[in-house]
């Protein structure tokens, strides 16, 4: 079924089901991702946020099926209706068309030895059978709706002539001369400075409006996802462990662990005396205690039944989390992190 | 001023004082084959003449090329001479010209390199483009040279080679000594009011320590090919004295004889030696590199 | 840079005539006894009457004209003994080149893309090669294919080029074995560090096919240090020569540079070097050629190491 069909069957575009993904570990398979469910409709940005090792990076390397080799992949991922995991060939090349990744570091990703035309102008050359020509006249449009001036002699230029925050422009316009449907935006502002950030974010927001992407937009800064996501997913030790509406994250968190990174960002308008940091490191998901709430150890509110069973996913008020305290822990959640 | 002691002490000690047993054990047991090897030889070119059970030199031509027989492990060579005995006795000439090659390289090279690194500036910039002109200027070819000017012998040969592998060397180790110069002790140690050859004889050098033994390990496997390699010409060490090169080129007419063996079997002695020498200096870089993590 | 070189080393090979022991006279003859008249012969050719740097211009000057002077024991020019056997030399390295690229970057290539039996063979057989420096190589290939097999003939150039091509078989082999090992070993670090990059990542994520993908960024990218370790094992090449010339009784200029300096016959000496050594320069300032054109980055004249 082509995305279209889907979105009027009312059919989300991506749906992931019970994804669970292991890698080779020190030689031992290891999960890293553990029953990770999601959808994104057409047309819909959505945030996944979540600290180093809380496998965000990896689902949407498990979506784009760019996982490192000796990697395990169960569970269904459905684009369009359609599952992915078992796609090959052409129908696999068709796929990676309609669905464009945005890494973080613009320059690893970006071949050093090609020019920037090369580069944006492959996969239509390639995949689309798009003439040079015409695919060059298409980069050079795409470059200045990203903001890129002198498009044309851009296009002959060399990566490293170019800096990271254009770069990274350069990427996003690329990702979207295929026309995709879904766009993977792996930390894309990361890697850049503070301004950069801002007007690439602005200009990813933007494109995504005018040509009704649906996104999927991978970071660690809960506010940057709340800014421009209707719904933000927050990922930790390799489960989602809340789904909400982002305008609602911070006023009414579902779950301690968003409740905590959100006060952990400081606020230059407050004065406080400590930075409040949460006590422990981030865990990946094999190293979470297993038959346990993951979060339990750094959390605040953890009781004897957190450490009792793994929580499941519990439906609130239009959205999800994994805390079995969430009923009690309503509205309290915010005020004790202020 | 503590601070600065503090760090001068943490950085000053040389690292790998906890014994080279230790460090020859983390080789792995390539490495401690080859070092196995490479004692073997050692003591071959100390003892070896004496360990020969025949006269290496004396010819007896009515023997030439007689196959291996009881007592003669290895048959005779093209001279009627015991081939077991002239390997033995050849081991001595075949190790020291390497070793002396690799002494005077590395010490000339680390010198270079640590007198750039020191000075920087203006000195460096031509000590760099001094290195960068050198190259790498085939040591074959200035042996050859030195040979037709000096005439034919394993001293020319040697020297020639030294100054050929220096600026190798002194490239190599240089980066290592702007990376040493650059450390916090350094600059501690020179507030304390240290002078400029103390700190890069009893600090800086130390703790080159495994990259140079790394390197002039791995080095004394290209001297030894080279210079079997001049001796094989005949611009090294010459006739009759045993030698391993010398006696792949002179048993050579015995291949095509169909008595391969003593040419043959001082190849190998070569190739045994110099792979010994590979392996565990590739595996000393390995632990330079990690040393440096 | 490179010119530098060349003019220190002409400046090298030049001034050996004075490290000589004795008088340049001396050194010249080869410590033969010669009858006046040859004396006077060698001071005028050599200028000997002049100061050491106008010497120096002198003998460069000819040089550069094509002109050695002549050696003491063949009585020929030696410019004409070098164009006969340049022949020889040249034929043998491009031989062993081609052998070393071929093979070398081949089986580099093949190890990097199909882990497993392919490459772990790739990596014992270069390990064994090596090990194995050219003369011993030469004698263990004469003993094995010329005289147990006899497929190959031993020694001499051979008369046609199609025997050329028979007789420089082995030795071209003997020459290249090592050097193989080194650069198909650089070629598999290369390309298997190149596959593992995050712009490869990119293009996969595009969908690109994978023989194109192989080809326009795995590759094309580890050209670079393939191409210059490619270059400067080449290069290297031209000195061990001698040692294979010798050993397979070729007539090249290496093994009549070893001859030369058997009979302390200096002219011809010098003379062989210094082209020996333009040569080397000269391959050398092509693969920096060849290095920035590949390389965007780069611009002419920094060879990063």
């Amino acid at each position: 079924m082509s995305a279209p069909a889907a979105a009027a069957a009312g059919q989300p575009l991506l749906d992931v089901d019970g994804l669970t993904v292991l890698l080779p570990v020190e030689g031992q398979q290891r999960e890293v991702l553990r029953d990770v469910s999601l959808q994104i409709r057409a047309g819909e940005a959505v945030g996944l946020v979540g600290e180093s090792g809380s496998g965000k990076s990896m689902t949407a390397r498990a979506i784009d099926r760019l996982l490192p080799k000796g990697a395990q992949v169960r569970g269904q991922i459905r684009f369009g209706g359609r599952e992915v995991t078992d796609l090959a060939g052409a129908e696999l090349r068709a796929f990676r068309n309609k669905v464009a990744m945005i890494f973080q570091d613009p320059r690893a990703h970006v071949n050093p030895v090609r020019r920037i035309g090369d580069f944006m102008t492959e996969a239509l050359r390639t995949n689309l059978g798009v003439p040079a020509a015409d695919a060059q006249q298409r980069a050079a449009d795409m470059l200045a709706q990203v903001g890129i001036d002198e498009p044309a002699r851009r296009l002959r230029q060399y990566p490293h002539e170019l800096s990271g925050g254009m770069l990274q422009r350069v990427m996003i316009a690329a990702a979207l001369l295929t026309e995709p449907a879904l766009l993977l935006a792996d930390e894309p502002t990361t890697a850049l400075d503070v301004t950069t950030q801002a007007e690439v974010m602005a200009i990813l927001d933007e494109l995504r409006h005018e040509y009704g992407l649906a996104m999927l937009f991978i970071t660690h800064d809960l506010e940057l996802a709340a800014a421009i996501c209707d719904r933000t997913i927050v990922m930790y030790a390799g489960q989602v462990v809340e789904v909400r509406r982002s305008e609602l994250l911070h006023s009414d968190p579902l779950h301690p662990y968003t409740a905590a990174l959100a006060a952990a960002r400081p606020d230059i308008a407050q004065q406080s005396r400590r930075l409040r940091a949460i006590p422990g490191r981030p865990l990946s998901a094999f190293e979470a205690p297993p038959g346990e709430c993951a979060f339990a150890p750094r959390c605040a509110h953890a009781r004897e039944a957190c450490l009792a069973a793994v929580p499941e996913l519990v439906a609130l008020d239009g959205g999800l989390s994994r805390c079995v305290r969430v009923t009690e822990l309503r509205g309290q959640l915010e005020a004790a992190h202020a | 001023m503590a601070t600065a002691v503090g760090v001068a002490a943490r950085g000053a000690t040389p690292r790998a004082r906890n014994g080279a047993m230790a460090l020859l054990r983390s080789t792995g047991v390539a490495g401690m084959v080859s070092a196995a090897v490479i004692a073997v030889a050692t003591v071959l070119a100390v003892f070896g003449p004496l360990l020969a059970p025949y006269n290496p030199e004396l010819p007896s031509l009515g023997l030439a090329f007689v196959g291996p027989t009881g007592g003669h492990l290895l048959g005779f060579d093209f001279e009627g001479r015991d081939v077991l005995s002239r390997l033995l006795a050849g081991a001595q000439s075949s190790m020291i010209g390497p070793l002396a090659v690799v002494i005077a390289a590395m010490a000339l090279g680390t010198a270079i390199a640590v007198v750039a690194a020191w000075l920087q500036g203006p000195v460096d910039t031509v000590i760099s483009s001094g290195l960068d002109i050198l190259f790498a200027f085939p040591g074959i070819l200035l042996a050859v040279l030195a040979a037709a000017v000096f005439g034919a012998g394993l001293t020319a040969a040697a020297i020639a080679l030294s100054i050929a592998y220096t600026p190798y060397v002194a490239r190599v180790l240089r980066g290592a000594a702007l990376r040493e110069r650059g450390q916090p002790y350094v600059a501690a140690l020179e507030v304390q009011g240290a002078s400029g050859t103390s700190i890069c004889l009893r600090h800086i050098v130390p703790n080159m320590l495994p990259l140079i033994v790394a390197q002039a390990t791995i080095m004394f496997g290209w001297a030894m090919v080279d210079l079997a390699a001049i001796s094989f010409l005949g611009l090294g060490v010459q006739p009759p004295a045993p030698n391993w090169g010398v006696m792949i080129s002179e048993n050579e007419p015995g291949i095509l004889q169909g008595y391969p063996l003593p040419s043959i079997a001082a190849g190998l002695c070569i190739v045994g030696v110099v792979i010994a020498f590979n392996v565990l200096g590739e595996r000393l870089f390995e632990q330079a590199q990690a040393a440096r993590r | 840079m490179l010119l530098a070189s060349l003019l220190v080393a002409s400046f090298v090979i030049f001034g050996a005539l004075y490290l000589a022991p004795g008088n340049p006279i001396s050194a010249l003859s080869g410590g033969r006894a010669l009858p006046p008249a040859s004396l006077r012969v060698l001071e005028q050719r050599y200028h000997l009457n002049q100061p050491f740097l106008a010497q120096y211009w002198y003998w460069l000057e000819n040089a550069l004209h094509g002109n050695f002077g002549v050696s003491i024991t063949l009585q020929e020019n030696v410019s004409s003994v070098i164009a006969a056997r340049m022949w020889t030399t040249g034929g043998l390295v491009l031989y062993a080149a081609l052998i070393i690229l071929v093979v070398g970057i081949g089986s580099g290539v093949l190890a990097a893309l199909r882990p497993g039996l392919a490459d772990t063979s790739v990596l014992v057989s270069t390990a064994i090669s090596a090990a194995l420096p050219s003369f011993v190589a030469a004698i263990l290939l004469i003993t094995l294919f010329s005289v147990k097999l006899g497929w190959f003939p031993a020694l001499g150039n051979g008369t046609s080029f199609a025997s050329n091509i028979r007789h420089f078989t082995l030795p071209a082999v003997a020459l290249a074995i090592s050097s193989l090992a080194i650069v198909a070993r650089v070629t598999r670090a290369a390309v298997r560090e190149e596959a593992d990059r995050e712009h490869v990542q990119t293009a996969v994520s595009r969908g690109i096919p994978a023989r194109q993908l192989i080809r326009r960024h795995i590759l094309r990218n580890a050209a670079i240090p393939i191409t210059t370790v490619s270059g400067i094992t080449i290069a290297s090449l031209i000195a061990v020569a001698a040692v294979v010339e010798t050993a397979f009784s070729l007539n090249g200029l290496g093994a009549y540079l070893v001859q030369a300096a058997e009979s302390k016959d200096l002219a011809v000496v010098q003379g062989i070097s210094l082209v020996l050594v333009t040569a080397f320069v000269l391959i050398n300032a092509l693969v920096d050629v060849l290095y920035a054109a590949l390389d965007p980055r780069v611009s002419l004249g920094s060879r990063a190491q």
